[in-house]
């Protein structure tokens, strides 16, 4: 069952810059995707109009049902609330715990109080944090910074989990760590992950369907690719 | 209840920001506190300079002296035109032998002077009450337009000059407060301003989790109305104390007893409850004027 449908999509900027160009793909339920290019090849704005930061130009983006080209601004909250991101700079607040971080995406829903907790507990769990849920960021590695950014993304049972080069930031062994817990979440809870990343080493070492973005437009698609599979990519 | 937690965690979050950006939020409860203490003096001016002119309105008087060889037809005449005149309120007629009695009566040195005259050498005279004070003056000149009339009095020139002072001072403060709430509308929206650049991670992780425009505007809105509601504490409780005070001082009265300064029950409360709407609502405003300009979801 498809999960996400793009048709060619088109992302053209104001200043006459075309991000994406034509660009078709089909992701089912339960899928990993990594997403590869280099920098300014379009894979960022692929990325970012599957969860609606960027509007599709032309064409459609539908996302869990949800055509995201004709998604009002007002409207943009139902589509976030079906998925989660992670981002390469994990995005935590630093004056909460991990608990509160964690709780803060369910809270700001409104969800009740004893419907969070055991919620916020289970993520937690799942990311292998359930010692330092009283810890601040600042008391954490970077790899058990990027934990706590799963689990809050993973806290309200996203079908889809966008990652936006979540190891950009991290060491090889840490980034294996992350791996393994995007992997686990993928197949112990079923969830659709898309994974840009520029890390070759994962890449290839996973062995998952893999599109390859050049110049905008899907230059390939690959089911249990590997960074290699075009040519022309190259590290940046 | 989704939307009451909703309320109640922007309500909340909202006061930490308030302690949070302590510096900020003083200064901008400061400019409130400020400015809202000039409006209520300029609340309490207002609402005593309108009674003392209602007060001046029943006291002020006109004396409209008639000449002496006055006719009983002329008499007759000015009083039929009295009825229909224009701002004449009431009227009296006192002839000069009445004025005499009642000079006599009050000052018992003029009852020996008084009879020197063979002739009463008083005049006969209509005391006129108006509608409008402030258009006293035309209607004596409409008076003294009749031949038989010697003269119409009634003080020119510290009639025009007390409602004058007492106009002056109602535009004047009127003036200051309009600039002093707009200041404090632009204090608060940059109070706002700076606590949506503090809090930008916040609101991009609330973006990207699905709270909606509502759930991460809300709390901005309601810091500019904490704002406003802690800004207007002290001018309320200034306003209350202070008039009764000024009442309880003055007795009431104001250099002579026709100028009457307003019961302070209830007006006071009244005066409290404008300034508490004021503040809460330039602080929202203010607010709001920051989320339009800052808060891009």
């Amino acid at each position: 069952m498809k999960l996400i449908k793009v048709e060619h999509a088109y992302k053209i900027y104001k200043n006459g810059t075309t991000a994406v160009a034509d660009l078709s793909v089909s992701i089912d339920k339960g899928e990993f995707v990594f997403v590869i290019g280099t920098t300014g090849s379009g894979k960022s704005t692929f990325i970012k109009m599957l969860y609606r930061e960027e509007k599709p130009t032309k064409g459609s983006v539908i996302v869990g049902g949800i055509d995201v080209a004709k998604l009002r601004n007002s409207k943009v909250y139902k589509l976030r609330r079906k998925l989660g991101v992670v981002f390469q700079d994990f995005k935590l607040l630093p004056k909460l715990t991990v608990y509160e971080n964690v709780a803060f995406a369910l809270e700001t829903l409104g969800l009740p109080s004893d419907e969070i907790r055991p919620k916020v507990l289970r993520a937690i769990d799942a990311v292998g944090l359930k010692e330092k849920t009283r810890n601040l960021p600042s008391e954490l590695s970077g790899g058990e910074q990027q934990r706590v950014a799963i689990a809050r993304a993973i806290v309200n049972d996203p079908k889809l989990l966008i990652c936006d080069e979540p190891t950009g930031n991290l060491d090889p062994e840490t980034s294996r760590g992350i791996m393994k817990i995007l992997d686990s979440i993928n197949k112990e809870l079923g969830t659709t992950i898309i994974m840009a990343t520029h890390d070759k080493e994962l890449v290839n070492k996973m062995k998952k369907r893999v599109l390859v973005i050049e110049n905008g437009v899907l230059a390939s698609d690959t089911k249990k690719g590997s960074y290699k599979v075009h040519e022309s990519i190259k590290d940046s | 209840m989704r939307a009451l937690r909703i309320l109640s965690r922007s309500i909340r979050d909202s006061f930490k920001s308030v302690f949070r950006n302590f510096s900020l939020s003083m200064a901008s409860i400061a400019c409130t506190t400020i400015t809202l203490i000039l409006v209520a003096i300029s609340l309490f001016l207002t609402y005593n300079v309108r009674q003392v002119t209602t007060d001046l309105e029943h006291e002020l008087t006109i004396v409209v002296y008639l000449n002496k060889d006055v006719t009983d037809d002329q008499k007759i005449e000015l009083e039929n035109d009295l009825k229909t005149m224009e701002n004449v309120d009431t009227y009296v007629i006192k002839s000069k032998d009445e004025w005499k009695a009642e000079m006599k009566e009050e000052d018992k040195s003029l009852e020996n002077a008084l009879d020197i005259f063979d002739d009463n050498p008083l005049l006969d005279s209509v005391i006129v009450t108006v509608d409008d004070v402030k258009s006293l003056g035309k209607t004596a000149d409409k008076l003294r337009e009749y031949d038989f009339v010697s003269s119409a009095e009634y003080g020119e020139g510290m009639v025009e000059n007390v409602i004058g002072i007492f106009d002056a001072v109602s535009y004047g403060t009127i003036a200051i407060v309009i600039a002093l709430v707009l200041v404090t509308a632009f204090l608060i929206s940059n109070t706002i301003k700076l606590t949506i650049f503090s809090r930008r991670t916040e609101i991009e992780i609330m973006r990207f989790v699905g709270a909606s425009n509502t759930a991460i505007k809300l709390p901005f809105i309601f810091e500019g109305f904490i704002l406003g509601i802690f800004g207007s504490i002290i001018p309320i409780v200034l306003s209350i104390y202070g008039y009764v005070l000024l009442f309880n001082k003055t007795g009431g009265y104001v250099f002579t007893k026709i100028i009457t300064l307003v019961e302070p029950f209830p007006f006071v409360l009244i005066v409290s409850l404008i300034l508490l709407v004021i503040g809460s609502v330039v602080g929202m405003i203010g607010s709001w004027r920051a989320v339009k300009k800052h808060l891009k979801i």
